[in-house]
């Protein structure tokens, strides 16, 4: 980005991609867009390195490892930073670097509020994970930080909690504004919005949940903050607030977070399965007005979360109802993609692995999200390891499966270089393993009556619980692989070329890695995202391994 | 794509859907002793979903795994596959179908939810007008009781009676009361305070549920209920055991460090062994003014009774208010 006049004549022509742009506030989407996706993944690290401690602490029925107090404190930071470090900066990182290239537009709408909205979260992530060093440790309240507790455990933690959560709402919000943005205003000539890709759809969907919902937790955070060092009575009963106040605000977010956590990997999913089955997508309005659906239901089931606190009968009737009906469109989609792969010819590759592990490992998150939307049996496993095992399907087995694909699929146009297979597929074998051997007996244990969030437990659990843990080690483990085989691909992996999987998508169309402006001119749009095998205006179509960018798109010179 | 229809297929699908009903009937593993009235109705709900839940399991999985198998590409085949962009029926029916098991579902879960006596007019938050007159019964107990009880101004969310018996009395009414980091149970009737929960087999008993401090959650797996204790805001549950035992009570609600150590026991008991326990806390029970309503009160040494709690006794035999009683008290001293 240096002046051309400031390079010295007869010096060597500079890297035109230096790395230290990476560390610039460069307003190129696709930079933004690495950093998101490399910041949220140091930070899935350190989640992980922190849900490994609590697997280790509970692989005993005795607290035995960690404190009592820090156990608390590890638990919160966990889902906290894999909630709003990880899951939901790593899909904004893809819809970042993506929907742009996918809608043939040069950029985001909104470049610098792009740059912006990237960093805020170092500062909020290292201020989170700093808090474990404040006199009185990290928030200790769980994810959730229900009043009174929150009030009442390490105040400078909780404070610190409130405040990177509100800066990572901003961010997330501003975020939402730029995809919403971008999507309805900056597609190409001829692309009307149901010749998006679904993936468009998808964070256009998760956008609209982010600036519907996210204003209202920064809401309930700043109100908690003044319960917290002002002494004000919102949510403290004993100056006559109401918690359960708190609780619908809360999760009047953190229900639609579930979906704004999903829903870009659904669109990812629904781009991955047809390239490397070579066949349309089945069904695509269906699978693009679902995510519409989805999120406007989602916003209407908040407090399925509240069933056994102060709510009364008419309103969990309402919200189990409303619940069930979520189901139809996920299940709309499920079958969907299921139906895409089926007579396909699939390349089995490690893009694919994750993309069918997230279809199958999601529908058990599904099927047990339908009974606990039943209040009778949700009465029942409520706050249980059920609810542990329910939820790490639909954020473990669906977005962070959803993210490896994606990372998988989309790493070679992002760095230009291909990823190891056989190393990618001894990564997914590893994860498939460790996440079921972790997860599956959870709810088992919920269901015979152990509570979530205790670092003690019935010895009757001690077994399954050990089971468990090694899971999580497994899981662990697995990590190590991608991240080699990540980082030596980036640095010396095979090259990779413009288009490796013959994708139709226009960021398929352009060099890997794109040219800064990906397209030059103005590109014209010759084919839909997932015509595999249509023959396109009487004549046929060619051999895909001679598939080039001009046969997608005219006018783009690269 | 076709709706595949050849026999094959049709023999998959009555498999899928034997193996989905036995696993559905043999959900019993899975589930902690039932020791309710109700909780079996619980229990059939989760078998029912179980089984339509292990069917589309073994759907989906069967499709996935088939498709993995069968339609691998093959090497060097570089062709696509058919351009077949979706088929309205199918969609239709994977629409349909979803929906109207959710409805099911939805109706079956709202018939066991009134069963349990979530629709009790008294504790759903329907009857609010009516709340008055069901905290009558407590409100003379709450002045023996040092627990906040319930006030009659709001009424107390959570399950209430079943259908059978709503508009009737409890049997027996226990204060419960949730703190950092144990549960209290008060006996109003008996004035009697104890760390276990004790019940009589059979009888209708209802739990006023509070908390002192931060939110707990009163939660007895083998009765699958559970409620959360709202500083505040009373909330309550009722019951009818019919399983003698002892059953662990677990608080659910992250109330802090110890909340995995907050953990008593409910002990169901036959009247007869209930009734031993009732002696064992108020030993000098019988030895005075055995046959008297308020025996119990009474048998307590008064130097441990407040005025109030010691006149109480002859204020409901007399028919005076407490809040009489109590105005008297400074004159009195």
């Amino acid at each position: 980005m240096a002046p051309a006049e400031l390079r010295t004549p007869g010096a060597i022509e500079p890297d035109p991609e230096p790395w230290q742009r990476f560390f610039s506030f460069s307003v190129d989407h696709k930079v933004i867009g690495i950093q998101y996706l490399v910041t949220s993944f140091f930070f899935f690290l350190i989640g992980g390195a922190l849900a490994t401690a609590v697997r280790v602490e509970l692989a005993t029925p005795e607290v035995d490892f960690v404190s009592r107090e820090l156990y608390n404190q590890l638990f919160t930071i966990h889902a906290t930073v894999m909630i709003f470090l990880w899951i939901v900066p790593a899909g904004a990182g893809f819809g970042n670097y993506l929907i742009p290239l996918m809608i043939g537009a040069k950029d985001m709408a909104f470049p610098r509020l792009n740059a912006i909205a990237f960093w805020m979260i170092p500062p909020a992530g290292l201020l989170l994970i700093a808090s474990f060093f404040v006199p009185t440790g990290a928030a200790a309240a769980g994810w959730t930080s229900y009043p009174p507790l929150s009030l009442v455990s390490g105040q400078w933690g909780e404070l610190i909690w409130i405040l990177s959560i509100l800066l990572l709402g901003t961010s997330s919000i501003l975020g939402g504004i730029n995809f919403a943005a971008t999507i309805l205003k900056m597609r190409i000539p001829g692309m009307t919005l149901n010749d998006m890709p679904l993936f468009c759809w998808a964070m256009l969907a998760a956008s609209i949940l982010i600036l519907m919902s996210t204003p209202v937790l920064a809401g309930a955070l700043v109100l908690l903050s003044f319960d917290l060092m002002a002494g004000t009575a919102f949510f403290n009963p004993t100056g006559g607030g109401d918690p359960i106040v708190y609780q619908h605000m809360f999760w009047f977010y953190s229900h639609p977070a579930v979906y704004i956590m999903i829903l870009p990997l659904f669109g990812a999913i629904s781009e991955i399965l047809p390239v490397h089955a070579r066949k349309p997508i089945f069904g695509y309005k269906a699978i693009a007005y679902s995510s519409i659906a989805i999120s406007l239901l989602g916003l209407i089931v908040w407090a399925h979360h509240m069933f056994t606190s102060g709510t009364p009968a008419w309103l969990r009737m309402f919200f189990m109802i409303a619940t069930m009906i979520i189901a139809v469109p996920t299940g709309i989609k499920v079958f969907g993609w299921v139906a895409t792969i089926w007579g396909g010819k699939l390349r089995l590759n490690s893009a694919m692995l994750f993309a069918i592990g997230f279809v199958s490992m999601f529908v058990v998150g599904g099927l047990s999200g339908v009974m606990i939307a039943s209040v009778p049996f949700d009465i029942h496993v409520h706050d249980t390891y059920f609810i542990v095992a329910h939820l790490h399907y639909v954020l473990f087995g669906g977005s962070v499966f959803g993210l490896y694909a994606a990372l998988y699929h989309w790493f070679p146009k992002m760095t230009g270089r291909m990823l190891n297979e056989p190393w990618g597929k001894v990564h997914f074998v590893l994860t498939l393993v460790g996440f079921n051997l972790c997860f599956l007996p959870m709810h088992y244990l919920g269901l015979m009556g152990m509570p979530r969030r205790v670092a003690e437990y019935d010895p009757q659990f001690s077994t399954v619980n050990a089971i468990c843990s090694i899971g999580s080690y497994i899981l662990a483990v697995s990590t190590i692989p991608f991240l080699v085989n990540a980082v030596y691909s980036w640095v010396a992996g095979e090259k990779a070329s413009a288009n490796p999987w013959n994708a139709l998508t226009l960021e398929w169309t352009v060099s890997s890695p794109p040219p800064e402006h990906n397209f030059v001119g103005q590109p014209v749009l010759k084919t839909g995202p997932y015509d595999y095998g249509v023959t396109k205006r009487g004549e046929s179509r060619k051999p895909i391994s001679q598939l080039k960018a001009s046969d997608i798109l005219s006018g783009s010179t690269r | 794509m076709n709706v595949p229809s050849t026999i094959l297929t049709l023999l998959m699908g009555i498999g899928l859907t034997l193996i989905s009903l036995w696993v559905g009937q043999n959900y019993h593993f899975l589930l902690p002793v039932s020791a309710t009235d109700v909780s079996p109705e619980v229990d059939r709900l989760f078998g029912a979903m179980l089984t339509i839940a292990t069917g589309l399991f073994l759907l989906v999985q069967g499709c996935l795994i088939y498709a993995i198998l069968r339609f691998r590409r093959k090497p060097g085949d570089d062709t696509d596959g058919p351009p077949i962009r979706g088929n309205i029926p199918l969609e239709i029916l994977w629409t349909a179908i979803p929906a109207v098991i959710c409805l099911g579902i939805s109706v079956f879960s709202f018939d066991v939810y009134n069963s349990m006596g979530g629709l009790d007019p008294m504790a759903s938050g329907a009857g609010m007008g009516m709340a008055h007159h069901h905290g009558h019964h407590t409100a003379i107990a709450a002045t023996l009781d040092e627990a906040p009880a319930m006030t009659g101004t709001e009424v107390a969310l959570g399950l209430g009676a079943a259908p059978g018996s709503q508009g009737q009395a409890p049997d027996l009414q226990v204060n419960v009361q949730g703190l950092q980091y144990a549960w209290i149970f008060n006996y109003p009737d008996l004035n009697v305070m104890a760390g276990e929960l004790h019940v009589p087999v059979g009888q209708d008993v209802q739990l006023n549920i509070s908390a002192m401090d931060v939110l707990h959650a009163f939660w007895i797996p083998q009765f699958r209920i559970k409620q959360d204790a709202i500083p505040g805001r009373p909330t309550q549950l009722r019951f009818r055991a019919t399983q003698p035992g002892r059953y662990p009570i677990v608080c659910a609600e992250l109330c802090g460090s110890f909340h995995g150590a907050m953990r008593t026991e409910v002990l169901v008991q036959t009247p007869e062994e209930y009734e031993a326990w009732v002696a064992s806390v108020m030993p000098e029970a019988e030895t005075t003014e055995t046959g008297q309503g308020s025996a119990v009160t009474l048998a307590q040494n008064p130097q441990n009774l407040t005025d109030s709690e010691y006149l109480q006794v002859y204020s409901d035999r007399l028919g005076i208010e407490t809040r009489s009683i109590a105005q008297l008290a400074p004159a009195a001293l």
